[in-house]
């Protein structure tokens, strides 16, 4: 059957694309990738973004299903229909909404292949979409990667561009364990190259997105946008920045992360969730663990401040990073 | 029965399945009784919530399954476990926490897991395992399969939002999903009239279009007749059955609670309704066993308990290693 994207005539996939791609392909290759949420199917509109346009006429109602506004019931389906050895894509609409299914996930999802002594396992995905800028307010922008990261037992991945955004969600789905999948609300509609037929990202694999000799700079998801424009101004003073998009939270790319700290002597970690007790610190860490005596300046973070995401457009822009905050944190590493 | 709602059994059960019923329950008192007497003894240090008073309910339903059906269950799992066929060397072997245990010990009596016979989730978070039941129903009619899931819980678990999300899901889906409330007449240490606004769990159903059916769950005829209207219910693909067993809990919440929130007539009054005995008497009077049979189902239960017991207390420990497998499918790097 014809695929439900189809590049435009520049060679370019939108970020929503790139996840109707993946589940497509997904689908078509594997009989038991079912997907479920709020919305999903055609009648419904096939996801508020259209994230799942096009799954429920192609697959049928079967396979492709909207369902009640219940996200424990949501992930909870997910986790059964995963131990009986389907491979689930659930969609929870926003990232916010997963805190009404943290049970599911924290207790069940992530847990059960231990507790079991490995009899079974929960081998689906969760969709989830969040992002701080879009004046969402306090209960649609959050990040909660770091809350997850920290359950064992889980896999967090998050895409920063629509190449990546199909070929990790392509990876998460047909992956043996829990995957966590955050894509950004702020980024489905932007395009970028489709990803070439034989393109894979393998989950636990950072990418280093240029190289650089002065100072590492490790992000992941939509602030690597702006961490790439970041790195090509302070190369016109004279910076070199090397640019790591992790892509994976868990598993964590500690090699390339470290190799490239250990030549830079600097590190600087970007992400849009709050900066207290984040990934930031954790990286941060591991750096200091590792390279102590090799470090030439503290490690610096960048994250969101600590006070709930704000509406006001003028609020959410001193809440968030930016280009400037970028260069300027750089910089102070140099001095 | 007292049907609240939509369904009621017909299957009378003959002497062949009175008789494997009551195997079932007795042993899960046997093995139940064991394992409080060893947890006293101190050889086997580890929490206990004891099925004891409800081992009717479990044993009736597992007998109207088929050893592929899915069941799922709670920390209070001991009945369901044994009914379904966990074997008992590896359930002991569990309590104890050696590697020989149905998890190799790093589940622990709140999470026995034994696919082999059906027993795919215990969870010891309240109601929780009810949207997984959904989960694994799904995937059975996704398929075409006529497996059918059973979902166990106590009356507490029906105050819980996620037996309503689930309720509702499988009613609008069809699921075939058996949701069997054991309402033992206890929240933990709450009367169930003091935290519930229902007078039955089962007229629950009529708010999801679901038969609600509440039985005498001590009665083997009553329970067996209610399971087999259920399962037969969701094998034809016609949806989903809650049930509503009426039973006690004779050792209070967990191994340690003295139940003194329980005031001593009511208590006193349903010791002396203890179902075992009763359904004991029952099977011989009415010519089902007779007692050299019965004695010889219950001799044979002790002697595999002792086996049990003691392949459990000779087992090896888990070794250090186990912490890191099984947490993803591949060790991660650390």
């Amino acid at each position: 059957m014809n695929a439900l994207v189809t590049p435009n005539n520049k060679g370019e996939i939108s970020c929503t694309q790139a996840s109707l791609m993946a589940m497509d392909e997904a689908m078509e290759r594997d009989p038991t990738v079912l997907v479920f949420g709020e919305d999903v199917a055609d009648q419904e509109g096939g996801g508020i973004v259209g994230a799942t346009s096009g799954l429920s006429t192609k697959y049928g109602s079967s396979r492709v299903r909207s369902t009640p506004i219940a996200e424990q019931a949501i992930v909870g389906a997910a986790v059964g229909a995963a131990i009986a050895g389907m491979r689930p894509v659930a969609e929870v609409m926003m990232m916010n909404f997963m805190t009404v299914a943290m049970d599911q996930i924290v207790n069940h999802a992530a847990k059960i292949r231990f507790m079991s002594g490995g009899k079974t396992g929960v081998p689906l995905t969760i969709r989830t979409m969040s992002g701080v800028g879009g004046g969402f307010g306090g209960q649609h922008s959050d990040m909660y990667e770091a809350w997850l990261a920290h359950v064992p037992g889980l896999k967090v991945v998050v895409p920063s561009n629509p190449a990546d955004q199909k070929a990790l969600l392509t990876s998460c789905i047909f992956d043996d364990d829990p995957c966590i999948f955050i894509e950004s609300t702020l980024l489905m509609g932007t395009r970028g190259p489709a990803p070439e037929a034989d393109y894979s990202a393998p989950l636990g694999k950072a990418k280093i997105v240029r190289e650089g000799g002065d100072v590492t700079l490790i992000g992941y998801g939509r602030p690597m946008v702006d961490a790439a424009m970041a790195a090509e101004a302070l190369s016109k003073e004279g910076v070199s920045v090397e640019l790591i998009d992790l892509r994976s939270i868990v598993p964590f790319d500690r090699d390339t992360v470290m190799n490239s700290v250990a030549k830079t002597g600097r590190a600087v970690i970007l992400h849009e969730a709050v900066r207290s007790f984040g990934v930031g610190a954790e990286i941060s860490a591991r750096i200091n663990e590792e390279l102590f005596g090799q470090l030439k300046a503290p490690v610096r973070r960048i994250g969101g401040l600590d006070c709930p995401v704000p509406f006001s457009a003028a609020l959410e822009r001193e809440y968030m990073w930016s280009v400037e905050r970028i260069v300027d944190t750089v910089r102070t590493t140099l001095d | 029965m007292n049907e609240v709602t939509g369904i009621s059994g017909h299957n009378q059960p003959d002497s062949e399945t009175l008789v494997e019923i009551f195997s079932k329950a007795m042993l899960i008192k046997l093995c139940d009784d064991r394992i409080r007497a060893v947890l006293r003894s101190g050889k086997i240090v580890s929490p206990h919530y004891s099925p004891r008073g409800q081992e009717v309910v479990s044993a009736a339903m597992a007998t109207a399954l088929r050893q592929g059906d899915y069941l799922v269950t709670i920390y209070r799992g001991l009945h369901d476990h044994l009914a379904k066929g966990v074997p008992l060397r590896q359930l002991w072997a569990e309590y104890a926490g050696r590697v020989t245990g149905s998890c190799k010990g790093k589940g622990g009596p709140m999470h026995i897991t034994h696919p082999e016979a059906g027993v795919v989730v215990t969870t010891g978070i309240v109601g929780s395992g009810i949207p997984i039941a959904n989960g694994l129903a799904l995937a059975s009619q996704v398929r075409g399969e006529d497996r059918v899931t059973v979902t166990n819980f106590g009356d507490g678990a029906s105050n819980i939002g996620a037996f309503h999300e689930a309720l509702n899901m499988a009613s609008v889906w069809k699921l075939p999903v058996i949701f069997l409330c054991h309402n033992n007449r206890y929240a933990e240490h709450t009367r169930y009239e003091d935290c519930t606004a229902v007078d039955s769990v089962a007229t629950r159903g009529i708010a999801y279009t679901m038969p609600g059916v509440s039985v005498d769950g001590n009665d083997p005829v009553e329970m067996y007749r209610a399971a087999t209207a259920a399962v037969d219910r969701a094998r034809r693909g016609e949806g989903p059955t809650l049930i509503e067993a009426r039973t006690f809990r004779f050792e209070g919440h967990n191994y340690g609670d003295p139940g003194h929130y329980i005031p001593k007539d009511v208590y006193a009054a349903a010791l002396a309704d203890d179902p075992l005995p009763k359904f004991r008497a029952k099977l011989v009077s009415e010519g089902h066993a007779d007692e050299a049979r019965v004695a010889g189902i219950e001799a044979k239960i002790l002697a595999d308990i002792d086996d049990a017991v003691a392949f459990a207390l000779a087992s090896d420990w888990p070794e250090k290693a186990e912490l890191r497998r099984d947490v993803f499918v591949q060790e991660l790097a650390a």
